[in-house]
């Protein structure tokens, strides 16, 4: 449809909007304290309001469909994902011709298409590709994610737009929203996020759960489930074999290698007399499939759109501010108010303290950014500052700097050049920011740790 | 390098389409799915968005019934219709757009009246698995939830207005095999094994193994060395209280071997037998649910049109009363436990052979009841999963939704009861049908054109409600102002979180798996609450 007719198409249907107006211009006893009701507002949501769609799978097609029909016009999705034969039983605006297209813009072109006036952009980039600049433009960022990393690393992107007045107070105007959901088989949870005032992303990971793992002796000497004689090809024999040559990786996503596991786990289960081996649950475990239906989509998903709608228009309180779903014995949700940590290392704005024994290594500093629950990183680097010089103490993601920094994980931080109260700059692919941190030598080991 | 060709099939496109909602309900969850039948009446962004997610994993087929034309307003809060939609049969138009979702899915489009049908062809509904119907008025909804009711199909009545939104499903009876609770209980007996475990934990002595063969030996045969050990000084009592069991855990915790510094040794097996003390020695019962569904007149009294359910609950009541000795078949599933392969397996076999041997009981039971009745045979299979889950049957009695609009006394003193809690969310119940009593009686949604000149009509419906259910006006008018403020509008946003729960639970009515919402649900999005009520 050309871009002028979709111009004019709301004056040509004045009663379209007809729902949505009535709770915008008429003012109601459970408004927020805020709330002027005007036909403004309506402009506002339509004419200026960027809201930033993250994800364009289960729940981003939903968000975007359901803002699209709540006036929303100027629409960004962001989304590195192409479309999949197993995404088609809930990521609705795609159908079996599209697959191996750019999700972020197959949706954008079906909602704009559907909806006229809708104008939404799409990105087909992983969402780290996109700076600073491009994430302050949006009033309000709305989060479909299946992946915690990348839903940390955008929560401080959001977290480093904010700016402190000099009495060290937070500047309302750097505030960005952040309505957060997501879905794992019938349960489902949805989230309002003041960066700088509310618990942010980082403040509450310990409501994550921790992800299954298989200890290696297990899947090695004492196999018992059907999971263990797959891990145990996927981790082991894969790589012993080595069945297309050339060391080529283990694809979850190329249906030879997913049959070649299959069979061999089989093997490897009818050898110890362990049943129920499956082509699924080969899948499942290869590629850490979460199970998906499009009905709790659909429900969290515009649980999050009232939420954007609320904090666009303040015509009414939004949610105090988490909200947890499960379908699986009637329907049941339940609204907290998740609390901000103090020492959250995103949202507090303080110094990052970290306590160490004095004679600890950089390992003990290494396996306490990656186990402390108030840092859950992945592979943090770190480095410092000596003498005015950076120096790289340790580094994984790169390795030739891993092998040239191994070493200094078996030695004493002392020897490392590190003091009491020095600085240790800190990377992960959990925040798009490095992060200073202070260590602070406990003055002896019997004093206990304060918490 | 030729590429290594794998034997095994692949899987077909369904499987791979259906993939992640297949590790949900499985292939007979999918296969009860695509037999089902689903009627929507009114294609409103509530019906259709109901429709998306049952059309979206495949049901078998829908029909619309719809007689109205498109509005301005349908297209913008419908993402089903088009501008070119415009002034053509509602109904239709989403049919065509909905089934674009999935070429899997058949559709029909019925451009009759409710009332007319309900009229002329009411045996129309017969053809349905479930009828969800929204943005009826008062009287039909009566009349079409009675004649549902009496032809035992069920209906799921939706409503969105402004922030609010409630559902109600009307079924006489809805048994569930397959719940899927989120922490199934084990069933290991370890106070009453059956003989083949009894034999297999005496045949280990802790004492007497070597250090590795120590560590790899199974929790089960930890805890129940334990307890023997216990009861040799306890009289043979089963360790029930909290105390109890502490004395079985330093039992435990004595097992231990020890290095030659007389350090206790790192053993993993008898820390997981010490975690499990507590769910372990829960002694072996019948639940109370399961017993009441077993002693149920529908089981007791069969005829040759009970339902294969209560035909299995039967013959489980026999298996309990008899073989199984107050107990119900071992469900013969093991949880994971550090221990040596051999001897996980062999435990694991021993469980699963008895709960074989004891489903088969059942089964011969089951044939026998079916040949005295004259029925339809029940497959093994069917048996099986039955007994696997006999732990975990859930039954929803229903009640009829003319009960619930006339107001009968127990729904009244149910309704006065949380009123006086005080519960906001059945305040919302309560406005959300004066406002349908209110369109009944003005032929418009309360506050459709002037919010301020209806609330008094509507206080006026509401104050009739409280005083049928014995209750006094509500002290301020809030409640009635902000529904006049909705005037019947209707936000894609609160009919689409509906849309999501209301396919929900259609489709764990049709695959008869999950545990549906009994009855009434109720979603307040203002201020994102919801609450589940019992009519």
């Amino acid at each position: 449809m050309a871009s002028g007719e979709n111009q004019s198409s709301s004056d040509n249907q004045p009663r379209r909007w007809h729902h949505i107006r009535k709770l915008l211009e008429r003012s109601g006893p459970f408004c927020h304290p805020d709330f002027e009701p005007s036909p403004e507002i309506l402009d506002f949501i339509m004419d200026s309001c960027k809201v930033l769609i993250v994800g364009a799978g289960g729940l981003g097609c939903e968000l975007l469909k359901d803002l699209a029909l709540m006036g929303f016009k100027k629409l960004h999705v962001v989304d590195m994902d192409t479309i999949e034969l197993s995404n088609l039983n809930r990521q609705f605006l795609f159908r079996k011709n599209d697959i191996g297209l750019s999700k972020a813009k197959c949706a954008v072109e079906f909602v704009n298409k559907r909806v006229p006036g809708c104008e939404a952009v799409a990105h087909h980039c992983p969402i780290q590709d996109l700076d600073e600049g491009f994430y302050r433009q949006f009033h309000i960022v709305v989060c479909g994610l299946d992946s915690i990393v990348a839903r940390r690393w955008l929560n401080g992107m959001l977290m480093s737009l904010l700016q402190y007045n000099d009495d060290r107070s937070l500047d309302q105007s750097s505030v960005i929203p952040l309505v957060d959901g997501g879905t794992e088989g019938f349960k489902g949870n949805a989230r309002v996020i003041l960066p700088g005032m509310s618990a942010c992303i980082e403040c509450t990971l310990d409501l994550y759960p921790p992800q299954k793992t298989f200890p290696l002796c297990t899947i090695a000497n004492t196999p018992r489930l059907p999971e263990h004689c797959i891990e145990y090809v996927k981790v082991i024999q894969w790589a012993k074999e080595n069945p297309w040559g050339n060391n080529t990786a283990l694809d979850g996503d190329d249906p030879q290698h997913v049959a070649w596991v299959f069979e061999k786990a089989q093997d490897r289960a009818v050898k110890h007399g362990i049943s129920n081996v499956t082509y699924r649950l080969t899948q499942g475990v290869l590629k850490n499939i979460i199970p998906a239906v499009a009905s709790t989509n659909a429900a969290i998903a515009a649980c999050c759109a009232t939420e954007v709608f609320k904090l666009a228009s303040s015509c009414c309180v939004n949610m105090n501010n988490y909200m947890v779903m499960n379908m699986a014995d009637g329907v049941y949700t339940y609204t907290f108010n998740a609390e901000k940590r103090p020492d959250c290392v995103a949202c507090s704005n303080s110094t990052r303290i970290v306590e160490i024994e004095p004679d600890a290594t950089l390992q003990m500093i290494y396996d306490k950014l990656c186990e402390d629950p108030v840092f859950m990183m992945k592979s943090p680097g770190i480095t410092t500052v000596i003498n005015g010089r950076n120096k790289t103490l340790y580094m994984s993601s790169i390795k030739s700097i891993e092998e040239r920094t191994r070493d200094n994980l078996k030695k004493k931080i002392t020897d490392l050049g590190l003091y009491n109260g020095a600085d240790i700059l800190v990377a992960d692919v959990t925040t798009p920011n490095t992060i200073t941190i202070k260590l602070k030598f406990l003055e002896n080991q019997d004093v206990e740790m304060a918490r | 390098m030729a590429s290594p060709s794998p034997k095994s099939p692949e899987q077909s496109e369904k499987t791979k389409q259906y993939d992640r909602q297949l590790r949900l309900w499985g292939d007979h969850g999918q296969s009860a799915l695509e037999h089902g039948h689903i009627c929507l009446i009114n294609a409103t962004a509530l019906g259709t968005e109901i429709l998306k997610s049952i059309v979206l994993p495949g049901v078998g087929a829908i029909t619309i019934v719809d007689d109205k034309a498109v509005s301005d307003e349908d297209i913008g809060s419908n993402f089903f219709l088009e501008c070119s939609s415009k002034d053509l049969n509602r109904g239709t138009e989403a049919l065509r757009l909905l089934l674009e979702l999935n070429p899997a899915v058949r559709g029909h489009a019925v451009q009759e009246p409710t009332d007319q049908i309900l009229r002329e062809n009411p045996d129309f509904f017969k053809a349905f698995s479930v009828v969800i119907a929204t943005s009826l008025g008062e009287k039909t909804i009566q009349d079409l939830a009675q004649h549902l009711w009496n032809i035992n199909v069920p209906l799921i009545l939706c409503r969105s207005v402004g922030f609010l939104g409630s559902f109600r499903i009307q079924m006489k009876e809805h048994a569930v095999i397959e719940t899927h609770p989120d922490n199934e209980q084990t069933d290991l007996r370890l106070d009453a094994p059956f003989q083949s475990l009894a034999d297999y934990l005496d045949s280990f002595d802790i004492d007497n193994v070597d250090l590795k063969d120590h560590g790899h030996i199974p929790w089960i045969v930890i805890i129940y060395k334990a307890v023997q050990k216990w009861q040799a000084s306890n009289q043979n009592r089963w360790p029930m209280s909290r105390k109890e069991k502490n004395e079985v855990k330093s039992i435990i915790g004595e097992f231990i071997r020890r290095d030659e510094n007389d350090v206790p040794i790192n053993e993993e097996n008898f820390e997981e037998a010490i975690r499990a003390v507590n769910t372990a020695l829960m002694p072996t019962y019948l639940p109370v649910k399961s017993q009441e569904l077993l002693y149920c007149s529908a089981a007791t009294n069969l005829t040759k049109d009970s339902t294969p359910f209560w035909i299995m609950c039967s013959a489980l009541r026999g298996f309990v009363e008899g073989e199984g000795k107050g107990k119900l078949p071992v469900k013969g599933v093991l949880p994971d436990m550090t221990a040596s392969t051999d001897h996980y397996i062999k435990l694991q076999n021993l469980y699963r052979t008895q709960a074989a041997m004891d489903a088969e009981i059942v089964y011969r039971k089951v044939q026998q009841i079916v040949a005295q009745l004259h029925c339809d045979n029940i497959s093994e299979a069917d048996v099986k999963l039955f007994c696997r889950h006999a732990h975990d049957l859930h039954l929803i009695s229903g009640s009829s939704i003319a009960s619930e609009y006339q107001l009968t006394s127990s729904v009244a003193s149910y309704i006065a009861r949380h009123l006086e809690e005080p519960d906001v969310m059945m305040v919302h119940y309560v406005l959300l049908r004066a406002a349908e009593m209110f369109a009944s009686e003005h032929c418009r949604a309360p506050g459709d054109w002037e919010p301020e000149s209806d609330s008094a009509k509507l206080k006026a419906c509401v104050t009739k409600l409280l005083s049928d259910v014995s209750c006094a006006p509500f002290p301020k008018d809030d409640h009635v102002h902000e529904m006049c403020r909705y005037g019947g509008a209707e936000v894609h946003s609160v009919s689409a979180f509906l849309g999501g729960c209301v396919a929900h639970e259609a489709i764990k009515i049709v695959t008869k798996q999950y545990k549906p919402v009994n009855n009434t649900f109720i979603y307040d999005a203002a201020s994102t609450n919801t609450a589940t009520f019992t009519f």
